[in-house]
């Protein structure tokens, strides 16, 4: 039976702002079904967002909603897990968001271990400032910044997150939905920092400056130049070295996560007062 | 007896947010404010409540957002580089209108300038340091029992205004130690959050409640211009949403002006001091009566608002005020707009890391009886 996912849209703030063809709309359908699969408390749902075009994923969304500063996002839902931690708390950032601007505290929320879950929506480019190069864009793709093609290499989400400590690491495609779906619901079961790279579409810039305008295009070309390294079921290790992106979960580890552990400060100082 | 306790500024500092329910601080070490957040490390989990050092200063006042929006009363605590990197959340918490307090324990700049060395350079930067009009509320504290009494008033007013309050200390207000009465619990009273009765139907702006996340109430919080509902506006409405921000704060001066006079009532010369300098002002004003010139003090508390109506009725009564500031001339100016040529306006500035003593105050108001005469 299809599920009605209106409940969960702010049917009164549609239309949304994202073009004909970006990718960002399939993420959220993969989120929504994640969370509707995993029956989370919609009350206590929160989606906080940094600045960018999938900054505005959380205005169509029936939950509790932070689009927050450029870059920050993490820092935010830091202090709303800690502040309340029976809250489910979901970060949307931008690949730029996410590892150039907010670079620092993406990189240590994958080091503290927070139960957060952070979704990258990568389209390789800046997408709300008109196309400009993200640390994400491919060595030799254009952007309005670097129309001779980049000459910087670019960061990979993911070896980043596992060089970072991350506990929780995989990455998709808005293309490949089912697996989509199946690790953003991986990501916000595990208990700590999760982190779901999602490679998207962004016709607009990257197709356009790129020689895929089509959406259509764009669509083939994520799929081209991505492939399933591993199977979600199975386990992991490290992405292999190829020419493609590997998508899947490279790491998927348990343990006691920052709330935990402070759980247990907040035991010992309190028992070590009273016996004071 | 009451208690005493011989504490130093950042100690009575933590401990006042202790005692006004704080249960939530960010923060990155930084001197001279690092032992508020070292004690706060240790008290805090002793009462079951939320410490935790962030990677830098943007992600600790982003974390103490978060947190109010999580339900908790926040802080955090630093020094001029890093409340340069705070502009950012603070306008942020200003334009959501979220309850936070941020100690900032002014020294020496620009820059890193010299760590270890107090001055009065950030005022401005408090106030105007975030781009926007925006609303925020600006305190200071000139004494050890000073610093518990704003820290508790700056939660109060952070809750009760729905917005960001800095606590301008500065490094010698921090490390001094006095021997203080050490407030009862109850006696200092604490502001509870404002609830709406129904979470349910509760609007995120435009009123003074406030309900968490998690309520039920699922609502949108942004940094984009926003309407009562917590959603984009432009225009004319987005106009309306500034304008009642920042009313809010300027409308209610006269409620939020804290000022302390001493000797002021037959006044002919004026110091008008705030934070650390208040301390020799005030020596200076015995100084100067010992000499037969008739001196007084207004000392600042509320920096902004600013104290408009308490200034100029010190203006119309006095042929000169003078102004001491560790800094270049800051505060200086928005007190002559206030005095609005009413009398001469004097600033006595000293930048080399020391305090102002009560006989530069004095030599300063001297000059100008001089060049009066
Ligand atoms: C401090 C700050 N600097 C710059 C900007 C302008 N800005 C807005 S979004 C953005 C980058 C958008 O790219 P990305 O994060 O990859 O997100 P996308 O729009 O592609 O989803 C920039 C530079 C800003 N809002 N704030
Ligand atoms: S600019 Fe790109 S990322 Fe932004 S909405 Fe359009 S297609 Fe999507």
């Amino acid at each position: 039976m299809s599920e009605d996912y209106r409940r969960f849209l702010r049917l009164n703030q549609l239309p949304h702002v994202w073009c004909p063809g970006c990718g960002n709309g399939m993420i959220v359908k993969s989120l929504l079904e994640a969370i509707n699969e995993l029956r989370l408390d919609q009350d206590r749902v929160v989606v906080v967002s940094g600045i960018g075009c999938s900054g505005r994923t959380p205005f169509v969304l029936d939950f509790n909603t932070m689009h927050t500063t450029h870059g920050r996002a993490i820092a935010f839902a830091t202090g709303i897990k800690l502040a309340n931690p029976e809250l489910h708390v979901i970060v949307v950032m931008g690949d730029g968001d996410a590892s150039a601007i907010g670079g620092n505290h993406f990189i240590h929320a994958c080091r503290r271990n927070l139960d957060l879950t952070a979704l990258v929506f990568n389209n390789g480019i800046y997408g709300l400032t008109g196309g400009q190069l993200a640390p994400t864009t491919p060595m030799g793709k254009r952007s309005t910044t670097s129309l001779g093609g980049s000459i910087e290499p670019a960061f990979d989400l993911v070896r980043l997150a596992l060089g970072a400590g991350a506990a929780f690491v995989a990455r998709t495609t808005s293309f490949d939905h089912k697996q989509c779906t199946s690790l953003i619901k991986r990501a916000i079961s595990h208990h700590g920092f999760g982190v779901v790279d999602v490679l998207t579409s962004c016709p607009t810039y990257f197709g356009r400056m790129n020689d895929v305008a089509e959406p259509y295009d764009m669509v083939h070309y994520l799929r081209d130049t991505s492939a399933p390294a591993h199977d979600s079921a199975c386990d992991h290790g490290p992405p292999p070295d190829t020419s493609l992106l590997p998508t899947g979960i490279f790491r998927d580890e348990e343990r006691p996560d920052y709330a935990v552990l402070y759980r247990q400060k907040i035991a010992a100082a309190t028992s070590e007062r009273r016996a004071s | 007896m009451r208690p005493q306790r011989l504490v130093q500024g950042n100690e009575a500092c933590a401990h006042a947010a202790l005692y006004a329910g704080c249960n939530f601080y960010a923060g990155y070490p930084i001197t001279p404010s690092s032992e508020v957040m070292e004690i706060l490390a240790q008290e805090m989990p002793r009462r079951g409540r939320v410490f935790i050092q962030m990677e830098d200063e943007i992600a600790s006042i982003s974390a103490i957002i978060g947190a109010a929006w999580g339900g908790a009363r926040v802080l955090t605590a630093t020094s001029g580089p890093g409340f340069s990197l705070m502009q950012e959340g603070l306008g942020y918490a200003a334009i959501t209108e979220t309850p936070c307090v941020i100690v900032n324990c002014q020294r020496w700049g620009p820059s890193t300038g010299q760590p270890t060395k107090g001055a009065q350079g950030d005022v401005l930067q408090a106030i105007w340091g975030t781009h926007g009009d925006h609303p925020v509320i600006v305190l200071t504290a000139s004494a050890v029992r000073d610093v518990f009494d704003m820290t508790v008033r700056a939660f109060n007013l952070a809750e009760e205004y729905r917005v960001p309050v800095v606590l301008l200390m500065d490094e010698m207000v921090a490390h001094m130690r006095e021997n203080i009465d050490w407030p009862e619990p109850g006696e200092i009273p604490v502001f509870e959050r404002r609830k709406p009765a129904d979470p349910a139907t509760f609007k995120p702006f435009g009123g003074d409640e406030f309900v968490p996340f998690g309520t039920g109430a699922r609502f949108h919080v942004t940094g984009l211009a926003h309407g009562p509902e917590g959603f984009a506006v432009a225009d004319e409405n987005a106009a309306r949403e500034l304008k009642r921000m920042v009313g809010k704060i300027r409308d209610n001066v006269l409620k939020l002006t804290m000022v302390d006079r001493y000797r002021l009532d037959d006044a002919t010369i004026a110091l008008v001091a705030y934070g650390i300098t208040s301390r020799p002002a005030q020596s200076a004003v015995d100084l100067l009566r010992d000499q037969g010139i008739k001196a007084g003090l207004l000392s600042l508390k509320t920096l902004w608002p600013f104290p408009d109506d308490a200034v100029r009725e010190v203006a119309r009564r006095v042929e000169t005020i003078v102004v001491p500031e560790l800094n270049l001339g800051q505060l200086v100016r928005e007190i002559e707009r206030s005095a609005a040529g009413m009398c001469g306006v004097i600033h006595v500035g000293r930048v080399d890391g020391h305090l102002l003593t009560p006989t530069q105050i004095a030599q300063g108001a001297l000059q100008q009886e001089a060049v009066r005469a």
